[in-house]
């Protein structure tokens, strides 16, 4: 039983207990936030929580792992730019 | 054959290594790990006269701060990110600022800059800071460095040869002195200089002396980054409270934390510190990190909403009296040391090296030398 997040303009499918990143992936989706140096793109990197690159906004609050929070119907995921904040 | 081996590639040893180079030596740095790998490493880079009171101590500071200002001009701020931000100490009740008022009026009379910035002036100066907070005092000569590079770039600009993955396991007197490392290598010098800050002791002990050093265990909160180069870092300046420099200077054992908070270059928030002699106990306990992160939240409000991202470990240089150990050992001709500055020796490593230069080459010291005399622990 899948359910729609949403991300930015889109809706994207997702099942219980994918996590963001997977559903963005699943998705086709390869980048979510912005460098805050050089504003280049960032997804996906070490994908185990351990490297903070595939940060992005989730539900209004920056800085949020991709690859470790689980997906909720309804969630809004934003693309980052920069720190976030 | 070199003229000196310096034991240590931390910012300490660093330091030694450029100013001998510049005095005319001839310099090989010995490390069992990499460059900056041990407390150089673990720390926030501080340059700080506000949380000496006068004395040695602060006098070597002074000294120090002039060399770093040279040190920016030879190596470049950007390539060692020296930041000249200054520091504020704030006081969270009227009888700590008292206190903060009262070391101020001492630090202006021993030559420091002392600004006294009442309540309302605070989030002028600073302007996410609490406005809870009784007052604080502005001092414009506290500075950072970031010290991984810092010792790299002296490092670099000494044109020392450097040996890293060497550790010394023998330091055998005589004349020329035979340093021994663990991979069979034998380095002759004339001098030699321990620079192996908290493993310093150990070090000197294998030279055959006593040395009292002892690891005084501290941890780091560091936040998502908050600023960057294209956005302003939340942080101005270096912030801390009037009960640090207590909790410093104190000579207990037991657990004590009081709040340190700055901004980085690269947009993160380092939250210190805490400090206890558990000797080198490994582990990361959560009550020490949920107190640095709570202390902090009382300076700086907005923080409740920012996460932490990581911790790190260091282990300070701790000795009997708090003041480091600089100078020739009487004991073993030859052999110098440079080690236990506690938590400043970032700061400290400029002036300690010209002091250690000097007294190679027999030339006038920058500073007195006698209040950090080696064998005043024999």
């Amino acid at each position: 039983m899948t359910f729609s997040i949403r991300f930015d303009d889109r809706n994207v499918p997702s099942a219980p207990g994918q996590t963001v990143a997977a559903a963005l992936w699943a998705a086709g989706e390869r980048s979510w936030r912005t460098t805050r140096d050089r504003g280049a793109p960032r997804g996906l990197f070490c994908g185990i929580g351990v490297c903070f690159d595939c940060i992005v906004t989730i539900d209004g609050v920056p800085n949020q792992r991709a690859c470790l929070v689980p997906t909720r119907p309804g969630m809004v995921v934003r693309t980052q730019p920069g720190v976030g904040h | 054959m070199t003229d000196v081996v310096v034991v240590g590639a931390g910012i300490v040893g660093a330091a030694c290594a450029y100013y001998a180079a510049r005095a005319g030596l001839s310099v090989t740095v010995l490390d069992r790990g990499p460059v900056a790998g041990g407390t150089s490493s673990a720390g926030e880079g501080n340059l700080l006269v506000s949380d000496k009171p006068p004395g040695p101590e602060l006098g070597l500071m002074l000294e120090s701060l002039r060399l770093w200002r040279e040190l920016g001009t030879a190596l470049g701020p950007d390539a060692i990110e020296l930041e000249p931000k200054g520091g504020l100490v704030v006081a969270a009740t009227s009888a700590d600022l008292d206190a903060t008022y009262r070391l101020a009026e001492r630090h202006r009379d021993a030559g420091v800059e002392a600004v006294e910035i009442p309540a309302h002036r605070l989030t002028a100066r600073e302007p996410r800071l609490s406005t809870d907070l009784a007052g604080g005092v502005w001092y414009p000569q506290d500075a950072q460095v970031q010290p991984m590079l810092t010792a790299a770039r002296l490092l670099r600009a000494s044109g020392a040869t450097v040996h890293c993955g060497a550790e010394v396991v023998r330091i055998e007197p005589g004349a020329p002195l035979r340093v021994h490392t663990s991979g069979g290598q034998r380095f002759a010098a004339d001098a030699v200089v321990n620079a192996a800050g908290t493993w310093g002791g150990e070090v000197a002990a294998r030279a055959g002396v006593r040395l009292p050093i002892a690891p005084r265990r501290g941890f780091v909160l560091v936040t998502e980054p908050l600023g960057g180069r294209r956005a302003a870092a939340p942080i101005r300046h270096k912030v801390y409270a009037a009960d640090y420099m207590s909790t410093v200077s104190s000579d207990d054992a037991g657990l004590q934390v009081s709040a340190v908070v700055e901004s980085t270059r690269a947009g993160t928030v380092l939250i210190g510190a805490s400090r206890e002699r558990v000797g080198f106990a490994a582990g990361f306990p959560v009550p020490v990190l949920r107190r640095l992160a709570a202390q902090a939240i009382v300076l700086f409000p907005f923080l409740a909403e920012v996460a932490a991202i990581r911790a790190y470990r260091g282990f300070r240089p701790y000795t009997p009296d708090h003041l480091p150990a600089i100078g020739p050992d009487p004991r073993v001709r030859g052999l110098y040391h440079a080690a236990g500055h506690e938590g400043a020796g970032i700061g400290l490593a400029p002036a300690t090296g010209a002091l250690i230069a000097a007294q190679i080459t027999g030339e006038p010291p920058p500073v007195d030398p006698k209040p950090f005399r080696p064998e005043r622990f024999a």
